[in-house]
């Protein structure tokens, strides 16, 4: 699948091999592990098959077939467009809801990470543990502690209701502020930047020009992260929202899964299947297609001690 | 939603830069657009929420402070109780058990001993990035006697397995898509920590006759703890405020699920189908006092074994 992935670390220094043919670089293969380890693989794997093998399937099939297997004619392409067009194309329209949340809202989240975490990793400046200690605390608040109150704010500023409601709580991403500071605090060399400011560059062009591309590992971890955060968000925008024209995709998929159980409502199991499998096609396509930066980026940014 | 706040920095802390960085403001300068809107949607719906929390919201004379009344009514409240003593059993059982599954492929991944394991680690990781809502559909899907594989395994072999939807197993239904959707993220949170100990280590300890368990035991565990403890807060948090998955599974198990299942959705439905602001916000504070505490002891428990 990825023969492009390398270990995160170069483990240079370490011998290839042993007298036996095998080390800790290259160990024994083992058969029992893969098969243990293949069984959680398998558990990742089913509700994504099942969700791809049911979203070819016409709603009648669904009901009367192996959950597992195709069945029937395949319905795929007829699926998609009928999600793409059913209630006057309103899946379109959530669609562009979310693209413009993650743009504006991950966007934002990650630059003022970079901004942030590059401040904390390379300045000491005065109150600084003060800003630590307080991000700190109000990250182990939960959710709901800050949802109804952000709301009736919201409700008073009058921004109910609107993209601004759900894309400015999106702009905090505490994660995002942390890898990019300890990202940052390994990746960008103080002497360097002493340097820039010797020839006279200022802080904003030192930023700009040195320290910006030795973050670039870092910075596309903490942009999947918080695309990841904004593109799957469901609970801001339940509260936040009430017009369906504003609603992201997930508030929209489960409207319509809802809608089979309202009076009169019709039964759109297979277009909720297949606008299921639409909304996740894009985020695995990007944690595919930019692994060898992110899983660089957690390594070098992350849990180290 | 859950899961993404480093609520353990301080364990994980970088170490200083080697030369002193220049004492000086300008730091604020790049820090100042982070704390600007942190405060906006951070600080001020906390200071908010205790206000509210404070005061009663009258039909006569508008808001009347009323001190520690609301605390005492909710925590008189047997429905919040039954709601906290949910999320607790959920947390014991299902946190544990999802942790062990990430470190068990974390090691596995990382001993170099698996066919193919690089499709392992992305594979394992893909439903981190399928939405609450996706998964809590799809396992709504396959959990359905009616037209989902538990029925269809009912079909195929005549047998009655017990529908995971029932009041009496939905929790561990739950537990399931909350344990699909992260045993990856936490893997990888624990295989970066693993990968970045020095090779040479295991060597060593090869030489001086360890085996695999006693490399495990000795290194690789002391060495990422900082990781176990991190992913256990975050495991902590996203328990308490476990809300997306039981949300939406309640339009396919409305007898299983009350609104009122756990304390967020108890929160939820007090502010937003009861116009009970002061309640809610009462809830919510004391969730949030719940969680820091918790949250404090796990992290000082993990702080000092490293001692």
């Amino acid at each position: 699948m990825a023969t492009a992935l390398r270990p995160a670390r170069p483990t240079a220094g370490t011998p290839r091999r042993t007298g036996r043919g095998y080390s800790v670089d290259r160990p024994r293969r083992s058969p029992l592990l893969t098969v243990l380890t293949g069984i959680v693989l398998i558990y990742s794997l089913v509700p994504l098959v099942w969700l791809f093998v049911n979203s070819t399937k016409t709603q009648e099939s669904l009901f009367n077939s192996f959950g597992l297997w195709f069945s029937g004619e395949f319905a795929l392409w007829d699926n998609i467009a009928t999600t793409l067009t059913y209630d006057g194309g309103v899946f379109v329209r959530w669609l562009g809801n979310t693209l413009l949340y993650v743009v504006v809202g991950a966007g934002g989240a990650t630059l003022l990470a970079i901004l942030g975490g590059y401040a904390l990793a390379k300045f000491t400046f005065p109150g600084k543990r003060a800003v630590f200690a307080v991000v700190i605390g109000a990250v182990a608040v939960p959710g709901t502690a800050l949802a109804v109150p952000t709301f009736l704010m919201f409700s008073q500023m009058g921004i109910t209701n609107t993209p601004w409601s759900v894309i400015i709580p999106s702009l905090i991403s505490p994660f995002g502020l942390y890898l990019m500071w300890t990202f940052a605090a390994e990746a960008i060399p103080t002497e360097l930047m002493e340097a820039a400011r010797v020839d006279g560059a200022s802080e904003w062009r030192t930023f700009w020009q040195i320290s910006l591309p030795l973050l670039a590992p870092g910075i596309v971890t903490v942009l999947l992260f918080t695309m990841v955060a904004t593109w799957n968000n469901y609970f801001l925008p339940l509260i936040m929202l009430r017009d369906p024209d504003w609603y992201p995709l997930t508030l929209g998929l489960n409207a319509w899964n809802a809608q089979a159980a309202t009076a009169g409502g019709e039964a759109i199991f297979h277009l909720v299947i297949t606008a299921s499998l639409l909304t996740i096609l894009p985020l695995i396509a990007a944690f595919l297609l930019l692994q060898r930066y992110w899983q660089s980026g957690l390594a070098a940014g992350s849990v180290k001690e | 939603m859950t899961h993404s706040a480093p609520a353990a920095i301080r364990e994980a802390a970088p170490a200083p830069p080697r030369r002193r960085a220049r004492r000086s403001w300008t730091g604020w300068g790049f820090l100042a657009p982070f704390m600007a809107v942190f405060a906006l949607v951070f600080l001020a719906p906390i200071a908010y929420s205790i206000y509210l929390s404070l005061f009663r919201n009258q039909l006569v004379g508008g808001n009347a402070f009323v001190g520690i009344e609301n605390y005492q009514r909710t925590l008189a409240d047997p429905v919040f109780w039954s709601a906290l003593s949910r999320v607790a059993i959920f947390l014991a059982i299902q946190v544990p058990i999802m942790l062990g599954i990430s470190l068990f492929v974390a090691l596995a991944i990382d001993s170099g001993r698996l066919y193919g394991r690089n499709a392992f680690r992305i594979t394992i990781f893909m439903p981190y990035a399928v939405p609450a809502v996706v998964a809590a559909l799809m396992w709504g899907f396959m959990y359905g006697t009616r037209f989902g594989l538990i029925g269809n395994i009912n079909e195929a072999f005549g047998v009655s397995v017990p529908n995971p939807l029932s009041p009496d197993f939905v929790l561990g239904a739950i537990g399931n898509i909350v344990t699909w959707e992260f045993v990856g993220y936490n893997m990888l949170i624990f295989y970066s920590a693993l990968r970045v100990i020095p090779r040479t280590l295991y060597e060593a300890a090869e030489i001086d006759g360890a085996g695999q368990w006693r490399i495990i035991q000795a290194i690789k565990l002391p060495a990422i703890r900082g990781a176990l403890v991190i992913a256990t807060i975050f495991s902590i948090i996203g328990s308490f405020q476990l809300f997306n998955e039981p949300q939406i599974l309640q339009s396919l198990a409305p007898n299983a699920i009350t609104t009122n299942f756990t304390p967020n959705m108890l929160a939820y439905s007090l502010s937003f189908s009861g116009q009970q602001y002061n309640a809610s916000a009462t809830v919510a504070i004391i969730m949030g006092v719940i969680t820091m505490v918790i949250a404090y002891a796990v992290q000082l428990r993990g702080m000092r074994k490293e001692v």
